[in-house]
C-alpha cells in the first residue's frame, strides 16, 4: 500500500494520461467508425468494397503491427511526429473498424419488416431511416459499441506499452523496472486503476442499455 | 447487402445513374490517394530494391535467411496461438462450468474472477505474470508467461460465450436430461455442454483470432515471435516501413483464412438450427443474435 501512496502523485498523472489517450483516440473512432459504417451500408459498391476492405484490414492486423508501423514506419517517408499522437491516432484508426463493426450489427439487427412497415404508410427515405431505422439499430448497436469501447480503454495499454510515456501501463513499467519496487503492489496499483475507468463506464453504458433495450 | 434492402429501395434509373457517378468519383478519389502515396514512396527512396530486395527478391543474398528468420517466428507465434487457445478453452470451459453450478455463497468470488480478468487489458496482465511471479521466486520461459498471459485472459472470455451458449439453450434438454435421470453433472456435461460448444463453435474460432493477434503482444517480454523478429530484422535490413507492410499482410493472411472458416461455420450452424428437427443434436432453438451473445473481442 504504501508503494502506491509514497507515488500517488504518479499514478494521478499515469491514469490521467491514460484517460487523454482514450479521449483522444474516441474523438478519432466514433466519427470515423460512423462514415465507415454509413459507407458500409451505402448504395454505391465502391464506397462499400473500400470500407469493407479497411475494416477487415484493421480488423485482422494486430495492434501491435499498427502502431509500429505508424510509430517506425511512417517517419521513414517524413511523416514525423511525437509517439503519443501516432499511438493515439494508430488506437482510434485500429478501433474506428470496431466502431463501424458495431454500428453495422445494429442495423443489421432491425428486422426487414420495420423497413417494410416505414415504406407502406408512406414515409420517404428519409424519415424511415431517421425516424424508424437508425433510432432502433442505435439502440441495438449500443452493447457492441460499449463493448468497443470498453475495448478501446484497454487497448491505450498497449499504446502504453510502446512508450507513449507516463501513461498507466508506463507507471507500471517506471517503478518495477528503473525504480526496482516490489512489484505486486505497483501493479495492483495499476490494474486498479484501470478497472476504475473501465468497470463505471461499462456500468453505465449497461444502464444505459437496459433504459433503451427494445424488447422483442 | 442485407442491409441494403433495409435501408433504400431498388435503385431506379435516376438513383442509379447518382449512384454510378458517386462510384466514379469514389474510385478516381481512391486511384489519386493512391498515386499520391506511391509517389510519396518514390521521391523518398522507399520503393528501391535496397529496401525490398530481402523481402520479395529470391535472387537477393539476404532473401533466404530473412525468411527463414521470419518463418522461425512465425512458428513461434503459432506455438503460442495454439497452446494458447487450448489452455484457454479449458480454463474457459472450467470457469464457465464454476459459474453455472456454483452456490450463491461462493458465486460471486467467481463472478468477480472473471470480471477482473475482463477488466485488465491483457498487455497489462501478461506483464503483471511476467513480473510478479519471479519476485515470489516462480520462474517460467517467457513462453509460459505469454500463454499464460493469453489463456487467462481469453479464458474468461470464452467462459462467458461457452455460458452463453448454455443460457441459450431451451429448457427442454435441461429437463428432459434430468427426467431420465440424469445427475447435474451428467446433463450438463452430456447433453448441455456439447450442444452449447456446437453452437459457440463461430464464436469460439472468432477467438482464436484474437489470440493470433494477441501473440504479438509477446513483444514486450522480448519472445521472438513473427513481430519480435521482423523488428530484429529491421536492425540490420533498416526497413521498417516494408518490414511492417509485409507482416501486417502476414498476419492479415492468416486472420483471413480463420474469418472464412468462421463464416462457413456459422453459415453450417445457421442452416441447421432455425428448429429443423433433421438431426437430434441440434439446438431447437435460433442462434442467439450477435447482439445478444457476449461479445467476443480483444
Amino acid at each position: 500500500m504504501d508503494v502506491i501512496l509514497d507515488n500517488f502523485d504518479l499514478f494521478w498523472q499515469g491514469w490521467l494520461r491514460t484517460i487523454q489517450i482514450c479521449f483522444f483516440a474516441l474523438l478519432g473512432a466514433v466519427p470515423l467508425g460512423i462514415l465507415l459504417a454509413a459507407a458500409r451500408v451505402s448504395p454505391v459498391p465502391s464506397l462499400r468494397t473500400l470500407a469493407g476492405g479497411w475494416v477487415t484490414v484493421l480488423m485482422s492486423c494486430p495492434l501491435t503491427v499498427v502502431l509500429f508501423f505508424m510509430a517506425f514506419g511512417l517517419p521513414e517517408i517524413g511523416i514525423k511526429g511525437s509517439y503519443f499522437w501516432f499511438g493515439t491516432i494508430g488506437l482510434a484508426l485500429y478501433s474506428a473498424s470496431f466502431v463501424c463493426e458495431a454500428l453495422r450489427s445494429g442495423i443489421n439487427a432491425v428486422p426487414t419488416g420495420q423497413a417494410e412497415a416505414a415504406r407502406s404508410i408512406g414515409l420517404s427515405f428519409m424519415p424511415s431511416l431517421g425516424l424508424v431505422i437508425l433510432p432502433q439499430a442505435l439502440r441495438s448497436s449500443l452493447p457492441p459499441l460499449t463493448n468497443a469501447i470498453i475495448y478501446l480503454i484497454k487497448n491505450s495499454a498497449i499504446v502504453g506499452a510502446f512508450g507513449v510515456g507516463h501513461d498507466l501501463f508506463a507507471v507500471a513499467d517506471t517503478l518495477t523496472a528503473a525504480r526496482g519496487l516490489a512489484a505486486l503492489p505497483v501493479l495492483a496499483g495499476v490494474i486498479a486503476g484501470y478497472l476504475l475507468l473501465v468497470l463505471p463506464i461499462g456500468r453505465l453504458l449497461s444502464l444505459i442499455e437496459t433504459k433503451v433495450a427494445i424488447l422483442r | 447487402m442485407s442491409s441494403g434492402t433495409l435501408l433504400y429501395d431498388a435503385l431506379g434509373p435516376r438513383a442509379g445513374r447518382r449512384v454510378r457517378w458517386f462510384g466514379v468519383v469514389t474510385g478516381a478519389v481512391t486511384l489519386g490517394v493512391l498515386f499520391l502515396v506511391g509517389e510519396k514512396l518514390a521521391t523518398e527512396g522507399q520503393l528501391s530494391a535496397d529496401k525490398w530486395g530481402p523481402l520479395i527478391d529470391p535472387a537477393n543474398p539476404r532473401f533466404s535467411t530473412l525468411w527463414s528468420f521470419l518463418a522461425g517466428g512465425m512458428l513461434n507465434t503459432l506455438i503460442v496461438a495454439v497452446l494458447a487457445i487450448v489452455c484457454a478453452m479449458a480454463f474457459g470451459t472450467a470457469m464457465a462450468l464454476l459459474r453455472v453450478t456454483s452456490q450463491p455463497w461462493y458465486r460471486w468470488f467467481v463472478v468477480s474472477v472473471i470480471e477482473l480478468l475482463r477488466g485488465i487489458p491483457v498487455v497489462l496482465l501478461i506483464f503483471f505474470l511476467a513480473r510478479v511471479l519471479p519476485e515470489i521466486g516462480i520462474e517460467f520461459s517467457t513462453l509460459t508467461f505469454l500463454v499464460m498471459g493469453l489463456a487467462l485472459y481469453n479464458g474468461v472470455v470464452i467462459a462467458e460465450i461457452i455460458r452463453g451458449g448454455l443460457q441459450a439453450l431451451p429448457r427442454g434438454q435441461k429437463e428432459a436430461a434430468q427426467s431420465l435421470g440424469l445427475s447435474s453433472w451428467h446433463t450438463l456435461r452430456l447433453v448441455l455442454l456439447p450442444q452449447a460448444f456446437r453452437m459457440m463453435l463461430p464464436a469460439l474460432i472468432g477467438q482464436l483470432i484474437v489470440v493470433v493477434k494477441e501473440t504479438s503482444l509477446g513483444f514486450i517480454l522480448s519472445y521472438e515471435e513473427l513481430l519480435r523478429r521482423g523488428q530484429i530484422a529491421i536492425q540490420s535490413l533498416h526497413n521498417p516501413l516494408q518490414m511492417f507492410f509485409t507482416i501486417a499482410v502476414i498476419y492479415i493472411v492468416i486472420n483471413l483464412g480463420l474469418t472464412l472458416l468462421t463464416r462457413r461455420l456459422e453459415r453450417g450452424a445457421r442452416k441447421k438450427a432455425p428448429g429443423t428437427p433433421a438431426d437430434d443434436k441440434t439446438p431447437a432453438a435460433p442462434l442467439p443474435s450477435p447482439a445478444a451473445l457476449p461479445e467476443v473481442r480483444v
